[in-house]
């Protein structure tokens, strides 16, 4: 849902980022308004998950030029956890397993972290049983993850709804979703999708980091961007991602070589 | 012909001359081994970083308590008695078990029964020639002596606060499970001063006997923990012991297992945690005398501050012990570029049918799991200390649930 009004939530210029000496990121530029959906695709190593890591505040990548605002703040200032509680979100490719640390308590303070940020009331742990089981229906996931520790022992399609598990808790304004689809079967993919449209709304963004067309036929983007070198190298509707699915991205190089040339 | 180690003149050595020159002379029912040890101790160097197992164990800040004996011990504060736990307070100057109601099962051992238990030829007797043995059984004014019998319901819990008193206190306990017993153990060790807690366990295990051993040792930075435990387990036995020390200045722990003929399971698991400049050091040793005897230890240490953790696993596996099972792991944390971390597995295997791993890893906190953290709204600090918590939970959690009322885990991590 698109609308030419509707507020820039982040907006990101000729970002340059490395991680160690060697550069990722070159020239990125993006802007997303509040109720847009965004695909990013592109080739393996083509700089979409360093972007999303990039804007999460991943410290091993460092930000060499350009500039990210978020909501009229300069989002690269802020740490990851200021990002977080200030709405932005980034549901992970390799969801991290952490031993030790029980998911429904992770859950309960990153929730309350996020609403003390809203200036909202935070939840004791009766209270956030009670908010979290409305949510999990949302994603259809079994309540007996939530005593397990975080994403231990949880397989491929479980780590990723508990992602959107923690989207659906955290209410971010803009959620990067990378690679949601990976490692999802049929049903799971529809399942997720289905949570992910659910917590779409005017007020909010989603940037979708895919490889294939089978996720936006779930969800469905209003915006494809093709990343290719570290930059956006074409952005289109719905049709560039058809026509990605295809005809592959041996265009992508001609557009390159031509775009070295000039 | 071996020749008498000589002793030099240290801090050290002048503290136990000193304590000793104050001691009242040997009373009770312990006087006789009191004095065997006293002359010992007249001869016998202290621990000094000279001497190979005490090599980065300091115990120079021994030498700063007030070298006297803390004869009574008032009564600690302590949670609420739960219904399935017999609480014994040591230290005090009454009889530990007066009062006490002991659950079926566990009986004191008589006069002669500790006796021939103590004597040279007992497995419980204490290794001559040891310090921190011969300083507790020079000290102590008492053992207590239980035999259990059948299986224990109730768990037992020891209690030795020193307190903020100044000076020495020994305790003593020696335990026989007959065949087919099985005991809970809670030993519960406090201090909040310059104090020195000296505490010897000796506990022989029959055949198919079981016990599940917790010790919570959370202690103060002036004082002093030395703890020895010497388990003997005969076949079909199965020992559990789960050590969580924290916040002692120096703090030694010294567990030794002996499955005498081998066909025994033993389960050994720490967490020591140091900050500020303390020192904690565990030295454990596991001998096999037999073959298809089984152990399982996880040895964790968490080092913060300018603290040090030594961890020092000996396990023997001589020839006559084949198809033995043996694992250990070390794993660490180092929080602090100033804190130090002295992790060494020590496998003596002459026997050649057997498994026998190890491993240890010395680690700072994940940063893709604090990362993980942050990027869900958890600030830095708060993350780290869930991921701390999570390391220590491990084996905090394998207490008895005794060990609940004590609030381990909170206790624990205030000294983080």
């Amino acid at each position: 849902m698109t609308c030419p009004d509707a507020p820039v939530l982040i907006e990101i210029c000729d970002l340059h980022a490395r991680v160690d000496d060697q550069p990722i990121l070159n020239g990125v530029n993006l802007s997303i308004r509040a109720g847009e959906i965004h695909a990013l695709m592109g080739r393996n190593g083509s700089g979409k998950s360093t972007l999303s890591k990039v804007l999460a505040g991943h410290p091993a990548y460092t930000v060499t030029k350009g500039s990210v605002s978020y909501c009229g703040q300069d989002l690269l200032t802020l740490q990851p956890d200021q990002r977080s509680r200030l709405g932005v979100f980034l549901g992970f490719q390799y969801p991290v397993e952490i031993p030790g640390v029980s998911n429904l308590e992770f859950l309960r303070v990153s929730t309350n972290a996020r609403r003390i940020e809203q200036g909202k009331e935070e939840l004791d742990t009766f209270a956030f049983e009670d908010f979290v089981r409305a949510r999990l229906n949302l994603v259809q996931m079994d309540p007996v993850f939530l005593d397990r520790s975080v994403n231990e022992g949880f397989s491929g399609g479980e780590k990723k709804r508990n992602e959107i598990l923690q989207m659906a808790l955290l209410e971010p304004l803009v959620a990067i979703l990378d690679e949601t689809d990976s490692g999802l079967d049929i049903d799971a993919l529809r399942i997720v999708s289905a949570g992910v449209n659910q917590l779409t709304n005017a007020e909010n963004a989603i940037l979708l980091i895919t490889h294939y067309q089978r996720l936006l036929d779930l969800i469905k983007p209003d915006y494809v961007h093709v990343m290719a070198a570290g930059r956006i190298v074409r952005s289109g509707d719905k049709a560039l991602a058809l026509e990605l699915e295809r005809n592959g991205y041996e265009w992508v190089d001609r557009e390159l070589d031509t775009l070295e040339m000039t | 012909m071996v020749e008498a180690p000589i002793k030099h003149c240290s801090a050290l050595n002048s503290w136990c001359d000193m304590l000793l020159d104050r001691l009242e002379p040997p009373s009770g029912p312990m006087a006789a081994l009191q004095s065997i040890s006293r002359n010992q101790l007249e001869a016998l160097p202290a621990p000094d970083r000279s001497q190979e197992d005490w090599r980065f164990c300091d115990l120079a800040p021994v030498a700063e308590i007030e070298p006297q004996q803390i004869c009574s011990l008032s009564k600690p504060t302590a949670p609420v008695i739960a219904n399935q736990v017999t609480r014994v307070v040591i230290g005090t100057d009454q009889d530990p078990l007066a009062g006490v109601a002991l659950p079926d099962g566990l009986t004191l051992l008589n006069e002669a029964e500790l006796q021939q238990a103590l004597g040279p030829n007992s497995n419980l007797a204490i290794a001559k020639g040891q310090w921190p043995l011969e300083l507790n059984q020079a000290i102590a004014p008492r053992v207590i002596g239980l035999r259990v019998s059948g299986s224990v319901e109730k768990t037992l819990e020891l209690v030795c606060d020193a307190s903020t008193n100044r000076g020495v206190i020994a305790a003593r306990l020696l335990l026989i499970l007959e065949e087919q017993a099985k005991l809970e153990l809670l030993q519960v060790q406090l201090s909040a001063g310059a104090n020195l807690t000296s505490v010897v366990v000796g506990v022989h295990l029959h055949k198919k006997a079981q016990l599940r051993h917790g010790l919570l040792a959370l202690g103060h930075p002036e004082a002093a923990l030395l703890t020895h435990l010497a388990i003997a387990q005969e076949p079909t036995s199965e020992v559990s012991h789960i050590s969580v020390c924290q916040g002692w200045g120096v703090m030694r722990h010294e567990p030794q297992l002996n499955q005498l003929d081998g066909g025994a399971h033993t389960e050994l698991r720490a967490l020591q945690l140091v900050h500020s400049n303390q020192l904690a050091d565990t030295h454990s040793r596991v001998r096999f005398n037999g073959p298809e005897g089984a152990l399982d230890q996880l040895h964790k240490a968490v080092a913060a501050g300018n603290g040090r953790s030594v961890f020092n696993g000996v396990v023997q596996v001589p020839r006559e012990a084949q198809r033995t099972n043996a694992a250990q792991l070390s794993r660490s944390l180092l929080l602090s570029d100033r804190a130090r971390i002295d992790t060494k597995p020590e496998l003596e295997i002459v026997a050649d049918d057997v498994k026998c791993a190890h491993g240890a890893t010395v680690s700072q906190l994940q940063q893709d799991a604090l990362f993980y953290l942050q990027s869900r709204g958890i600030a830095p600090p708060q993350a780290a200390q869930l991921l701390l918590r999570a390391f220590c939970d491990e084996v905090i959690c394998m207490l008895p649930s005794a060990a609940q009322a004590w609030q381990p885990l909170a206790r624990f991590l205030d000294g983080a």
